[in-house]
């Protein structure tokens, strides 16, 4: 995993709230068996529409995504997490994210940030009012900045170290063997298996 | 202090815990499928693992396999692509799998209980966000991503910070005609698609307590919708005659030895929950939606409202939205809305008891002119079962479509779809925009609504059908 510690970039306000992983990246996009090229099912029925705001010339190359209440509801879909840094997104910032969608963000090194919404209203209206305008977001202070705003936000330290050095999660747990061997030695003879003996 | 049932079973499953760090969390079965398996195998590849443990892990194809013509090849050569990607995989790494033709084969949830392997007090997850089905038999059950898959079939762990609880208490008696569908649509448009966010459900009370194993999973199926991370129910002897005999069920000394650590499952007297919510299932109705998200619904004698009533603005959008894309507008009743469409099956409704449900009430009745209605049973040994009953026969001599287990229409990856502006009665969990198909239109319901919607052509209860019920053909004429 890329790590990240720290963004600038411009933004894409997108007022709306309640947007599932289904408007992210379409079923249909599901079939793919890889990672990558998902970019141009991003929003894939919305930009049908030439006025909706990725479509905008003035949004092109921004990589900061300022989203309504309830991103990433729905499906566990990790390819909505793909589509989006297909795209080129590096960070989204919302008031409330879906768990299984902040997960897989925060694995995937896509850094989701929760801000208040009167901050999210203030960010919308700054990016509305001047699309060339900046936000940075700083994982190592914890803090978005851009004209007129600064907010700090919380990351646990965990989640916060392993995007901070780009460690992969796998690796990590496998330093724990013998305790995973330690627990598969006394699970009760009960339990469930696949595989009949 | 004492534990709820989430916690004890949490904790019977914590591997290491360390200060500032998530527990980590033995998994007791893994579910794969076709769709969100592709890249983790890939990721195992790459690094030259290994699945730690293939006697926990079980695959079955749903999402992407055809309900029609199933002995021929795939047309899709994308959808087949994705099949013989997990067929392989599941060869190299030697995962056990049921391919489409297989007995066992069906939507992912309802496999894992009718074989049995889905017990009390195990942590089950899946790539899939209905894994929280699970609950229903007080397992710790999570819909995880592709990352966390890849880390489960390396590792048969997961980091996982521990959620909060919530209580959702349901007392007294469901009206006749409610069913557990009803109860919990009526829970999501109560406590909003973000209110059970952070929270694993519990959901207890007397009302909880009588139902059926069935309808216990289309409760907790439908946690996800409610934004929480889980749903459970503690099990009882309602879960453990379930379980007795199945294929992978506990045998002699090992089952007695399983029940009596299941009876333990159960939130102690004193414990304390983080949230609570109180029902009363005697003010419940038949429920269906109106809109575009799952908690955005009303009793079936309601209408559809006006988003101007609406004091908060992202609501008052969202539900502008939602009229503007379903074609609706505020003030009609719910029961005039005609639908061209209606599917009976997922991972919600898709179980023996939904269908005979549905049946009971198609039973010598048609289904509406211009009405098309799809069935689709969970599993091949669901569609077994409902034959052997003769079910099917009382759905194709309704009219009804008859099809092959999987997915299917729920969010339609194969080719059962709605076409743009088609509106559909579905027994799904998900009435996302395009869900069905591209710019398709969804009402979820129960299989009751879903049946008695088919027979009158517009939404409608079983309780509108008994003014015709001097029509209705006698049973096996
Ligand atoms: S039936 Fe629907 S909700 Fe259930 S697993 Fe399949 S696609 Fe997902």
């Amino acid at each position: 995993m890329e790590a990240f510690t720290a963004h600038t970039g411009r933004a894409v306000p997108l007022r709306r709230s309640n947007v599932d992983t289904d408007q992210i990246i379409p079923a249909h996009w599901l079939k793919k068996v890889t990672r990558d090229g998902f970019e141009d099912g991003l929003f894939e029925a919305w930009r049908k529409d030439p006025e909706f705001v990725l479509n905008r010339p003035e949004r092109q190359g921004a990589t900061v995504l300022v989203a309504g209440p309830d991103f990433g509801t729905g499906s566990s879909r990790e390819h909505a997490v793909w589509a989006l840094q297909n795209y080129g997104f590096k960070t989204v910032i919302s008031s409330r994210f879906a768990d299984i969608f902040r997960g897989n963000s925060l694995k995937n090194g896509l850094l989701t940030v929760v801000l208040e919404q009167s901050v999210v209203d203030r960010l919308w209206e700054l990016t509305e009012a001047d699309p060339a305008a900046e936000i940075t977001v700083d994982l190592v202070e914890r803090k978005v900045t851009a004209e007129g705003v600064m907010a700090d936000f919380e990351l646990d330290e965990n989640a916060r170290w392993r995007l901070l050095n780009g460690l992969d999660d796998i690796s990590l747990t496998l330093q724990n063997e013998a305790d995973i061997a330690a627990y598969e030695a006394s699970r009760p003879a009960f339990k469930p298996r696949t595989l009949k003996a | 202090m004492g534990r709820t049932l989430a916690e004890k079973v949490w904790d019977d499953h914590v591997v290491r815990r360390a200060e500032g760090e998530p527990d980590l969390l033995f998994i007791d079965l893994h579910l794969l499928h076709e769709v969100t398996s592709p890249q983790a195998f890939d990721g195992l590849r790459k690094s030259g693992r290994q699945v730690r443990r293939l006697d926990l892990t079980i695959a079955t194809e749903d999402h992407n396999t055809p309900t029609l013509d199933i002995d021929k090849p795939i047309a899709d050569p994308v959808s087949r692509a994705q099949l013989e990607t997990l067929r392989k995989n599941c060869a190299e790494f030697g995962v056990r799998l049921h391919p489409l033709g297989d007995v066992e084969q069906g939507v992912v949830h309802v496999v894992g209980p009718q074989l049995g392997l889905t017990q009390p007090g195990t942590t089950v997850v899946c790539g899939d966000s209905h894994t929280s089905t699970h609950g229903a038999f007080g397992a710790l059950a999570f819909g995880i991503g592709t990352s966390q898959v890849e880390h489960v079939l390396a590792t048969q762990t997961l980091p996982m910070a521990r959620p909060k609880t919530m209580a959702i208490t349901v007392e007294g008696e469901l009206p006749d005609g409610v069913t557990a569908k009803d109860l919990i649509l009526a829970i999501i448009a109560k406590i909003g698609t973000g209110g059970g966010q952070g929270y694993i459900i519990e959901y207890r009370g007397s009302a909880i307590e009588k139902l059926s194993m069935e309808a216990r999973m289309t409760i907790c199926n439908m946690s996800i919708e409610a934004g929480a991370r889980a749903g459970m129910i503690a099990p009882d002897q309602t879960t453990f005659d379930y379980l007795q005999g199945r294929d992978h069920a506990p045998r002699g000394a090992d089952w007695d030895a399983a029940v009596a650590y299941w009876k333990t499952l159960r939130t102690d007297d004193d414990a304390v929950f983080d949230a609570e919510v109180f029902i009363d299932a005697a003010e419940l109705a038949p429920f269906v939606t109106w809109g575009t998200n799952p908690g955005q619904g009303a009793p079936l004698s309601a209408s559809v409202p006006d988003p101007a009533s609406y004091e908060d603005a992202s609501e008052r959008l969202a539900a502008e939205k939602a009229l503007e894309y379903m074609g609706l507008t505020a003030g009609q009743p719910l029961r005039d809305i005609k639908v061209d469409t209606v599917f009976v099956g997922s991972c919600t409704n898709g179980r023996i008891e939904d269908l005979r449900a549905a049946a009971s009430l198609l039973q010598g009745r048609k289904v509406a002119d211009g009405v098309r209605m799809l069935v689709v049973p969970g599993s091949v040994r669901v569609a077994l079962q409902a034959v052997e009953e003769g079910l099917d026969r009382v759905f194709t001599e309704a009219g009804a479509e008859w099809r092959h287990a999987g997915c299917s229409m729920c969010l339609g990856m194969n080719p059962d779809q709605l076409a743009p502006g088609e509106r559909s009665a579905s027994t799904s969990n998900r009435n996302f925009e395009g869900r069905q198909g591209k710019g398709g239109r969804t009402h979820l319901v129960s299989p009751q609504v879903a049946a008695a919607t088919a027979v009158l052509g517009h939404l409608a209860s079983p309780a509108d059908l008994t003014d015709n019920a001097a029509t209705r053909t006698p049973a096996g004429v």
